[in-house]
């Protein structure tokens, strides 16, 4: 379908690409030159800073009013403690499906493949009286607590990765977990001496996918978290600019710069799996 | 041997026993409140972890107990607890149960006409815990540690070290002035002494006085008095309610059968703001995925070139929105967008002069197609990656085959190139199609849902689709929580995600494959 192209040839094919990298380059530019802008008006900014600056993120670490240190540490502390434990449970979870035959084990499969189609946030509503209740019981697990939020995660991470983990146990010969039971180990040491370490690269894409998703996730952290200092970043940077764009423009591009940070990280690792159909287009956006 | 085999019995029996004991805690507790049904689910499930431990025959399903329990709670509870919630009036107003709404207000006093009032002397000791002593036509109660006993005034504990008549300090505690008592009142109005059977409350900073209940409820006809006026409430729709339609707060849940539903499509203003979000959120979700995916193909088409020159690099550019969190570029967009000082805006004005100023946000019209370009800067990449992917595996032998037979570039994409890609990424499509039906996170950081719809009594935008008029209806403070009627539109767009994968199963075998080789 190619062939050598005229000088016209590749003149336009270079602009049509070249405006769309414009496209795709221009609001990151934007706004990494809008953090380190003096100003914070967005009229009066320039693309190139004329005098470069870092006032905005000394702001961002002493403000009172917006503890956004406070909401980057919350995240990557919900984001790491959830991803963590997924893996395991989806591991466990995965393990008994690919190598135990067991009554209920199609039903249960099929079980997870019906509800991992439903996105658990549409039952927002029932989450929140859940948790509502359940503060009335435990409160260190009700509304505005971060086990509360993570207890919830655990539960929408579960259907998917499990399908996901037990497809590629179900790649792993069983022949080596065979001869190591025939020398005395149980099946738990089977498993985790032998079978986790094979499936490392798994276990890594799961925990970044899961990474991913739960740093970008609002909804459900907006209905159950209350108050400043229990935010996520995505509740809280949504709560620092509300729509001040004339005022606390640059403290928001510093804040924002910082915030793609560790999900830029999390997303050149995770580059391949993402790429590959993989995650079904729905992991992030 | 035997030792190992013990203790790993005994931590067992440990952990099983703590977790019943647990579950009953949690039970008795949910008892207490009326709440039957869920007070039944931690025994249940206590009961058949610890059958699952203690069965061998049951081994399997020990490595699944910690995922399915999150999965049973977190996510197939909530599910099955929305679809009940759709058929009742749950909301602001109708939080309680009912045992839980009839308790609240059978705990209602008033102050009766022949009513005992009380003066009193409030003391502290070091620790700051409270003793009363209640005064009332030469009889004195004292009150402390929640317990009401009759007292002298001569008896011993007072000091009344400058003899004016009234005690400085009780045994250890200290006599409080008004000054100290003033912050401590809030606490004080909680106190119900309950003193030869009546009732004492705080009437004012110098008075308590005895209570009696407001409200007499009747079970068998499920009424409730007023005591003062004799009026009587029958229970409609899960509130109390006079002849006259006064109602008595709070109200408790109820069922309300399909009435919810029956507001979605009948209400005329309702159903009208409800269907154009409807449409929206079908129409959204459709027109980005063939927007994004005309893109991404037409992009990956251009870079998958040979003979173009730094593919590597274009490609690394394009892909840097898709490598960014969206809650993040989202309300950057939204500056960007803004009209008074959004780039975009100074630079049309800039260019085309004053008139040239676009509501990017604000005019329906434009937030639509605002919502759509956002959302194609963030998802293209992504169809360009998998689209890149699909080509290199395409034979370039077809493409050979075809310009032999002559056939021109155009006709190659539409006879080669879509069909062979349309193959394998069908199912992404539709998969994106499902995550943009669901899209709250754009539409809420980037318009809110709005412009609002004029006219809407729910909170309805033009840019609302279903799942931000869900949370708009459950959560938006200033029209009240109405989760019954936010519960039935989140079942509603069940059913519509459920036929779209049953669609994508169908097209993609997956229910066959997992029949075949699980």
């Amino acid at each position: 379908m190619y062939s050598r192209h005229s000088v016209l040839g590749s003149v336009w094919r270079h602009g049509i690409v070249l405006l769309l990298c414009a496209f795709s380059v221009f609001p990151v530019l934007w706004i990494a030159s809008a953090s380190f802008n003096a100003t914070n008006n967005m009229q009066t900014q320039q693309l190139i800073p004329p005098q470069p600056s870092l006032v905005h993120y000394r702001e961002l670490l002493n403000s009172e009013r917006y503890d956004f240190f406070g909401w980057l540490w919350n995240s990557l502390k919900i984001t790491l403690i959830t991803a963590s434990l997924t893996v395991v449970l989806a591991g466990l979870g995965a393990y008994s499906f690919s190598r135990f035959r067991f009554k209920g084990r199609r039903v249960g499969l099929l079980g997870l493949l019906l509800i991992q189609m439903f996105p658990q946030m549409l039952a927002m509503v029932a989450i929140f009286l859940l948790i509502l209740s359940l503060g009335d019981v435990f409160p260190w697990a009700g509304l505005n607590t971060h086990t509360g939020l993570i207890l919830v995660y655990l539960g929408g991470a579960m259907g998917f990765n499990t399908w996901l983990m037990k497809g590629y146990f179900d790649t792993i010969p069983r022949s080596l977990e065979e001869s190591a039971k025939v020398d005395g180990a149980s099946p738990f040491q089977a498993f985790y001496k032998i079978v986790l370490p094979l499936a490392r690269p798994i276990l890594a894409t799961i925990f970044i996918l899961s990474f991913i998703s739960t740093y970008s996730e609002l909804i459900i952290a907006s209905i159950l978290l209350r108050s400043n200092d229990m935010f996520t970043l995505p509740v809280g940077m949504n709560l620092l600019i509300s729509d001040q764009y004339g005022r606390r423009w640059g403290m928001f591009a510093a804040g924002a710069l910082v915030s793609m940070i560790p999900f830029l990280v999390a997303f050149i690792l995770a580059q391949r799996s993402l790429v590959s159909g993989l995650t079904r287009g729905s992991v992030k956006e | 041997m035997i030792w190992r085999l013990l203790a790993k019995y005994w931590a067992k029996v440990i952990i099983l026993g703590t977790l019943v004991a647990v579950s009953i805690y949690v039970s008795i507790y949910l008892l207490g409140k009326g709440m039957y049904i869920p007070a039944a689910m931690p025994l249940i499930g206590s009961g058949l972890i610890s059958y699952i431990f203690l069965s061998s025959k049951r081994y399997p399903l020990r490595w699944l107990v910690p995922g399915l329990i999150f999965l049973a709670v977190m996510v197939a509870y909530p599910i099955g607890y929305t679809f009940v919630s759709s058929f009742t009036n749950v909301g602001t107003g109708h939080m309680l149960s009912r045992t839980q709404a009839v308790d609240q207000l059978l705990g209602r006093t008033y102050a009766p006409a022949d009513a005992q009032t009380y003066s009193y002397a409030a003391f502290a000791n070091e620790a700051g815990e409270l003793a009363l002593v209640l005064t009332a036509e030469g009889e004195s109660l004292l009150y402390v540690a929640g317990e009401a006993s009759s007292i002298q005034l001569s008896d011993s504990r007072f000091l009344d070290q400058d003899g004016d008549g009234s005690a400085e300090a009780f045994g250890e505690y200290r006599r409080l002035s008004i000054a100290q008592i003033v912050p401590r009142l809030s606490e004080l109005e909680t106190y119900a002494i309950d003193f030869e059977g009546a009732e004492i409350g705080l009437r004012d900073l110098n008075t308590w006085v005895t209570r009696a209940p407001l409200y007499e409820y009747d079970e068998t006809t499920s009424t409730m008095t007023d005591l003062t006026t004799g009026v009587l409430y029958k229970a409609v729709d899960g509130i109390f309610t006079a002849e006259d339609g006064s109602e008595i707060y709070p109200g408790y849940r109820v069922g309300v059968g399909l009435r919810n539903y029956a507001r979605l499509l009948t209400n005329p203003q309702i159903a009208g703001p409800f269907a154009k979000v409807f449409i929206w959120t079908f129409v959204f979700a459709l027109l980005t995925t063939i927007l994004n995916f005309s893109l991404g193909l037409g992009t990956a088409v251009l870079l998958n070139d040979p003979f173009l020159r730094f593919r590597t690099l274009y490609r690394v550019l394009m892909v840097i929105p898709y490598a960014l969190p969206g809650f993040i570029t989202i309300l950057v967009w939204r500056g960007m967008l803004n009209e008074s000082f959004g780039i975009i805006n100074v630079i049309l004005t800039s260019v085309f002069g004053a008139g040239a100023r676009v509501k990017w946000l604000t005019d329906p019209m434009w937030a639509k197609t605002s919502i759509l370009l956002v959302n194609l800067w963030l998802g293209y990449p992504y169809m360009m990656l998998i689209s890149l992917g699909s080509l290199q595996s395409i034979p370039g032998s077809l493409y050979e085959a075809a310009k032999v037979d002559g056939a021109r570039w155009w006709q190659q994409f539409w006879r080669i190139t879509l069909p062979l890609l349309l193959m394998p990424l069908g199912p992404l499509l539709v998969g994106t199609f499902a995550f943009n039906f669901n899209n709250f996170t754009l539409i809420y950081l980037l318009t809110e849902g709005g412009p609002p719809i004029a006219g809407s009594v729910t909170p309805a935008g033009a840019t609302d689709i279903l799942i931000s008029y869900t949370y708009n209806l459950a959560f938006q403070g200033d029209r009240g929580n109405q989760l019954g009627l936010a519960a039935a539109v989140s079942v509603l767009i069940f059913l519509i995600i459920g036929t779209i994968s049953a669609i994508n199963f169908r097209m993609t075998g997956a229910l066959e494959e997992l029949s075949k080789n699980v």
